[in-house]
């Protein structure tokens, strides 16, 4: 993989992109009549499905409730089509328990979660297809089917992935700059007050550039902030149209 | 088993005990605790103390085939085993989640950072690597697990040495420790994790929390770095809400400390080779400090005690009866640490203060009251010469026989006349 150029003299990336351009998003919300809330989000090649169910009385255990918070409980599974290579355990692997419970403590932070005690919030994530940024994508994918199902939240949860190559920050890293061994850094933050809920980087980064990499991560997710904003009030407008609030 | 919760005074008194910068074991905000890294007789194997938090970690190799992704490079394997022996809380067999993020962290931390060089793992490439494999066991569980975790391995990977081989052909040999020395693993860089506790929604910041810290947090940022200010990872768990400058007012923090552990592995790692060159003992045993009598090494408290007494006498003396605190002997018996040899075949440490039984008091009015009624039967005699006492040998009694003077002195008149 050394020989690929991910980031070439006049600026531009293996797709094409520019340093701090993000992959083209399009999403859907409620794309599920069974769940109380969903959506359906594709950044660039990367399509994730997730289905909201909640608020409703605790299911299993009744000692995992809490007496004054609501119990997030959240499922991540990747289909065993998603990537390159046929994956044979979709669930229960230690990478999907991680990302299990980044999602879980990511919204515990987001959601208002003094409103419903003793009560459990339900949030699956099926990745269709992987290419890279599946966190961030699960994430934003998430924040659509909450707010679809009429979940209380502080702010949108928007996660953006940045890295750093040939000196310079990118935003947005694509599989193949993830895997050719550059430093990783996936930030989730609510946009609005620029607080950051989520923090994770893999591989070697210098610490002097911990601060621009971090910047260009935070600026992506306020622009993803954007796109989410925009595709939610279209919905808001349709739905509205259709059961006649206009 | 399910973990006793902390009690909600205990809670608080944390909590208000950090609002006011002070710890429960008196160390400063960013200090660590007392770091030791001993390692094995076996290569490979390194136990680490944080305090009372203990970790041990066993490198291991064999041969494999590679992965068919990277048919040059070697694999490394780290795996975390949290034992119940630890702490009650861990369930035996099963991961839990706690043991998948410490997992996953050590991963990321030391594979996905390259920490060791998997090319020079490959033997003949495409059907034979060397498989390196990590196994960390928790020993006991008093805060900052991973820490402990991520030092023990990087150590006990730096200390570990592989078989030799030679490859002739389709031939493979693996020598023998005995027949060829082992060879060290190519280390690149020691990245190590240090861990912060946030309180206060990132008000207050704490470095290598205990046990207790962890129970009241409200979240956890753990930075993996190396001496050359390299970041590994990072991540930041729990529900709170950071700002940019507290994640880089951390990473500021954690540069200090890791160069200061990273001394402490050379330093360990150093005197362990020193030591295997002479022929001296080198291994578990020989690093536990002895507890016999004769060895005086103390670990002293980190806790501030001079202002303690000037508070316990001000709380004291409100009340009715007055404890008089003997303060001068606890100063002379911390000072006075010297073993004292008082006779053959015994010693004593500390010669003890004053008695402050009532009894003694007693008796020792009594002895003064026999001296001097020593001393004035003594001087009766030197006057008169008449004057008899019987001194019994036992000290409480004595029988005086007085003789009157007064008939001597009119006989002695009578004779002068």
């Amino acid at each position: 993989m050394a020989g690929i150029e991910l980031l070439s003299d006049q600026g531009f990336r293996v797709d094409g992109r520019k340093a701090n351009e993000l992959r083209r998003i399009q999403c859907r919300l409620g794309v599920f009549t069974q769940a109380d809330g969903s959506a359906y989000i594709e950044q660039g090649n990367t399509k994730i499905l997730a289905a909201v169910y909640g608020p409703h009385e605790i299911r299993g255990s009744r000692s995992k409730a809490l007496h004054d918070k609501v119990l997030v409980n959240c499922q991540y599974s990747m289909a065993t089509f998603s990537t390159g290579e046929r994956k044979r355990r979709p669930r229960g692997d230690r990478k999907s328990k991680e990302m299990t419970m980044h999602l879980q403590q990511t919204f515990d932070a987001a959601i208002l979660t003094s409103l419903y005690p003793r009560s459990q919030i339900d949030i699956f994530v099926e990745v269709l297809q992987s290419d890279g940024g599946n966190y961030c994508a699960s994430v934003n994918a998430a924040t659509l089917a909450l707010i679809d199902a009429g979940i209380p939240l502080k702010d949108y949860v928007c996660a953006c992935s940045a890295s750093f190559v040939n000196d310079k920050p990118i935003m947005d890293i694509s599989y193949l700059e993830e895997s050719s061994g550059g430093a990783e850094l996936i930030v989730a933050t609510l946009p609005k007050s620029e607080q950051i809920v989520f923090l994770e980087m893999n591989s070697r980064l210098h610490e002097d550039n911990l601060s621009h990499v971090l910047d260009m991560a935070v600026k992506g997710c306020k622009d993803i902030h954007d796109v989410l904003d925009q595709a939610v009030r279209e919905h808001v407008g349709e739905v509205a149209a259709i059961s006649g609030l206009e | 088993m399910r973990e006793t919760p902390l009690s909600n005074c205990e809670r608080d008194f944390i909590k208000t005990a950090i609002a006011e910068k002070k710890r429960i074991d008196g160390r400063q905000a960013y200090d660590y605790r007392h770091v030791r890294v001993s390692f094995g007789v076996e290569r490979g194997c390194c136990m680490v103390n944080i305090g009372d938090t203990r970790v041990m970690a066993q490198v291991s190799c064999q041969v494999v085939e590679p992965k068919q992704a990277r048919p040059a490079d070697g694999t490394l394997y780290i795996n975390v085993e949290l034992s119940p022996m630890a702490c009650p809380s861990f369930e035996p067999g099963r991961l839990s989640d706690f043991g998948v993020e410490i997992n996953r962290l050590l991963e990321r931390c030391l594979k996905e950072s390259r920490c060791i060089d998997t090319e020079s793992l490959c033997i003949v490439a495409g059907e034979k690597v060397w498989e390196i494999r990590v196994d960390v066991h928790v020993i006991n569980h008093d805060g900052n697990l991973v820490d402990g975790c991520s030092i023990a391995a990087i150590a006990a990977i730096a200390h570990f040495r592989r078989p030799d081989i030679t490859v002739s052909g389709d031939e493979i040999t693996i020598h023998p420790a005995s027949e060829r020395d082992p060879v060290p693993l190519s280390v690149h860089h020691m990245p190590i994790c240090v861990s912060f506790a946030f309180f206060e929604q990132g008000k207050y910041l704490l470095v290598d929390p205990t046990d207790k810290e962890e129970k009241v947090m409200d979240g956890r940022m753990i930075i993996g770095m190396n001496k050359h200010r390299e970041i590994c990872t990072l991540q930041i768990t729990g529900q709170m809400l950071l700002l940019k400058d507290q994640v880089l007012r951390c990473s500021n923090i954690a540069v200090v400390k890791v160069t200061e552990i990273t001394e402490l592995i050379h330093k360990a790692l150093e005197n362990d080779r020193e030591e295997r060159a002479k022929g001296g003992k080198y291994g578990f045993a020989e690093s536990v400090p002895k507890n016999k009598v004769t060895s005086n090494h103390k670990v002293s408290a980190p806790v501030d005690m001079e202002t303690v007494e000037d508070h316990v006498t001000s709380t004291f003396s409100q009340n009715d009866d007055v404890i008089e605190i003997d303060s001068d002997a606890a100063s002379t018996s911390e000072s006075d640490d010297s073993v004292v040899i008082m006779d053959k075949g015994s010693g004593a440490i500390g010669l003890g203060g004053p008695s402050t039984w009532n009894v003694d008091d007693e008796m020792s009015e009594l002895k003064e009251e026999n001296k001097s009624n020593t001393t004035k039967t003594k001087q009766q005699k030197s006057d008169t010469n008449i004057v008899v006492s019987i001194d019994d040998s036992s000290e409480e009694e004595t029988t005086e026989i007085l003789v009157e003077p007064s008939i001597q002195k009119q006989k002695k008149k009578k004779g002068k006349v």
